[in-house]
């Protein structure tokens, strides 16, 4: 989950890196006061997750407090990417010298987080590794071994910077290295981090992205960086659907059946897990169907389960029909989401023959399972029919 | 031949009391595995199927010798140590069911395995298969599901899904194509072992005639493999399956493993098999496709 400019600087102040005046501003007046405090022209910057804020106008500059009350009035409605300013950040405006780049992500290929170091910063770093790789160095740390400044030396000088400049920004580097390690981030991100012409040196701009499997574990820092827990960051926030469908998941705790996620067209989907969805949806939308949902169900769910998501995408408006389909299945029974879908129908007042365009699960207590659909002329398949034409069974059915 | 495991294996399960590890323990039983105990802290001089459960691992060590390989299905949190364990006891083979462990704990396991020359699938995975010898991890389900997917024969699987692993050897079983080794590698954005790592184990063995694999939007891994083949200049034909071609139309949302963020273009579906079609990975639409590709790389290749 991405974090705002201003939470991963308040994250980066709690690790002591040099950063100027600021204030998150929620109204003009507000703005006028954090200029009047600051005492000096400021920066205005839209605080939104997509990059691309200072191309869409959201990034401004002012030299006097009225003027920044201004700016915070033209810079609020801008939409960056399509998405709303979820506040405003005033700060001083710093005379720069010249601005540097500093990452650390995970390199999925060695296994290793890399730290990558350009003495171009400011700019987009991807254009700097195509045109100019000589300025951007790429440094492999371990997960292990301690860490220490030695790496951020290796990285920042192996792009040429040296004397006072490499010995100021090496603690500047090295703690963004430990926060990325401490925090379990995916991305920790200065951009630039500038040297004034005093030559002190500033973190003007920076991300941090925490990986969602680590939130858990990191609460007490969310808590107090006033990231609530029903802020999901995702590319856009839940539907009441979406979570109706993580609320039902949660009461239960066998099996998964509640990431969904919502579309809008009239095939309502019940299609297994992980890889098996991907390539269900992808079938479905191949035969010219329109899904309503991407939904995983998977992991054996209980009969209360499958029933209670059922009932959900049938209670979807424009949900006409649904399709029960997975790959063939190692450990969720067959019988038990055969119960559940049938118990979901029933108990959405429609009949399982007519709404169950098709069921394709194949594996553990199918026969069971097949008894069953039988029992209410639901129309089912076996492993020897494709998944791509039992998709193709349930798009024609509608 | 196979690669990893044979009937001769023998392996240990870590959190082997566990719901999933008692039914993991009676499905590879059944299969044949030489499962020679178990792990399960304070449970020591209990049973799982007639499987002696220690405390640590390094009694299981001094009572039978150290094993050739551990399944570890612990909760998330007690992932890390167990695998350490497992590291720091000679054990050269781990396969890691677990899943939602954060990277960073994944990039540790996988350094210290490195370090003790040892080799780690998952985690988030079903672990490996190789029909008629034995199976080490939940693939297939109970032994009878199994035996009806999978069936011994030329072709090597490796899997980011562990349910479609099954699809595709069952697929591959009904056309009349076994298989030799299949792997579910896990879906995560770091895997103890990659599809490129692989290959050179496949191609060292003699049975393997040819590779099917299952791909999804997400990570490098396709990059790496595209470029192991063409340096290696493999003898074996690949088929690739890639699946979640939508989500190139929907940048930012979350499908299916951790591992499918759509991050950036080189991570597009489209993106990955233009790579290794230029690599000579004949990529399949359909999975039913499959056979009949593997069977036409197959006899070219001869």
């Amino acid at each position: 989950m991405r974090f705002y400019e201003y939470e991963s600087k308040a994250l980066f102040r709690r690790h002591g890196m040099p950063l100027g005046e600021g204030h998150v501003v929620n109204s003009n007046a507000e703005a006028r006061a954090a200029a009047e405090a600051i005492g000096g022209p400021v920066v205005i910057k839209s605080q939104v997750l997509s990059g691309g804020r200072m191309k869409a106008g959201a990034v401004q500059f002012a030299d006097t407090p009225d003027e920044a009350a201004e700016k915070y009035d033209f810079v609020l409605p801008i939409e960056v990417g399509g998405e709303k300013a979820r506040s405003v950040l005033i700060e001083a405006k710093s005379p720069v010298a010249h601005e540097y780049f500093v990452s650390v992500t995970w390199d999925g290929r060695r296994k290793l987080p890399v730290l990558l170091f350009s003495d171009m910063g400011g700019i987009d770093i991807e254009e700097v590794a195509e045109t100019h790789p000589e300025h951007l160095s790429r440094t492999h740390f371990s997960t292990i071994l301690p860490i220490s400044e030695r790496i951020a030396k290796e990285a920042i000088s192996s792009v040429g910077v040296s004397g006072g400049d490499l010995n100021r920004l090496v603690p500047i580097v090295y703690k963004l290295m430990q926060v990325f390690l401490q925090y379990d981030l995916t991305l920790a991100e200065i951009n630039p981090v500038a040297k004034l012409e005093d030559g002190s040196f500033i973190v003007l701009d920076g991300h941090v992205d925490l990986e969602a499997e680590a939130r858990g574990e990191h609460k007490k820092l969310l808590v107090e960086l006033g990231i609530g827990e029903d802020e999901t960051r995702l590319a856009r926030p839940p539907t009441e659907f979406e979570l109706e469908g993580a609320r039902l998941n949660a009461v239960d705790h066998r099996g998964v059946a509640g990431n969904v996620v919502e579309f809008d067209g009239n095939l309502g989907l019940i299609i297994g897990a992980g890889g098996g969805s991907l390539t269900l949806f992808d079938a479905v939308r191949k035969h010219g169907g329109k899904p309503a949902n991407y939904c995983e169900i998977g992991g054996n769910p209980s009969v209360g389960k499958a029933c209670n998501l059922t009932k959900l995408i049938l209670g979807k408006p424009g949900v006409e029909k649904i399709a029960v389909m997975m790959n063939v299945v190692s450990n969720t029974r067959v019988d038990i989401v055969a119960r559940g879908v049938i118990k979901g129908c029933l108990e959405a007042g429609k009949d399982p023959s007519k709404v169950i365009t098709i069921f394709r699960i194949p594996g553990a207590w199918e026969d069971e399972g097949f008894k069953i659909l039988e029992k209410y002329g639901v129309e089912y398949c076996d492993r020897s029919v494709s998944m791509y034409e039992a998709a193709g069974r349930a798009v024609a059915k509608l | 031949m196979s690669i990893f495991i044979t009937k001769d294996t023998t392996f240990i399960i870590q959190g082997i009391t566990g719901r999933e590890a008692v039914n993991l323990t009676r499905e590879n039983l059944d299969y044949g595995a030489k499962i020679v105990g178990g792990v399960t802290p304070g449970r020591r001089g209990r049973d799982v199927y007639g499987v002696p459960v220690y405390d640590s691992v390094k009694q299981i060590a001094e009572a039978h010798g150290t094993p050739d390989g551990s399944i570890v299905s612990v909760p998330p949190r007690f992932t890390r140590d167990a695998v350490f364990e497992a590291l720091e006891n000679g054990i050269k083979l781990i396969v890691v069911v677990t899943e939602n462990i954060p990277r960073g704990q994944v990039a540790q396991m996988v350094e210290l395995a490195e370090l003790r020359g040892a080799r780690i699938i998952g985690p988030n995975c079903l672990g490996i298969i190789s029909p008629d010898e034995a199976k080490m991890g939940g693939m297939g389900g109970p032994a009878a599901n199994t035996r009806q997917a999978y069936t011994k024969g030329p072709i090597g699987v490796m899997s980011r899904s562990g349910g479609m692993t099954t699809e595709i050897a069952s697929t591959l079983t009904a056309a009349g194509l076994g298989q030799s080794t299949c792997v579910s590698i896990g879906g995560d954005a770091i895997v103890g072992t990659t599809y490129a790592e692989l290959m050179p184990y496949f191609e060292a063995d003699s049975e393997t005639k040819a590779i099917a694999i299952y791909s999804e939007p997400g990570g490098r891994m396709e990059a790496e493999l595209a470029e192991w083949v063409k340096v290696n200049d493999s003898r074996l034909p690949i088929v690739a399956f890639m699946a979640g071609r939508f989500m190139d139309e929907m940048k930012g949302m979350r499908f299916g493993h951790a591992g499918t963020i759509v991050e950036g273009k080189e991570d597009t579906t489209s993106e990955k098999i233009e790579r290794m079609e230029a690599a000579g990975i004949s990529v399949a639409e359909r999975i039913e496709e499959i056979p009949d590709l593997l069977r036409k790389r197959m006899a070219e290749a001869n």
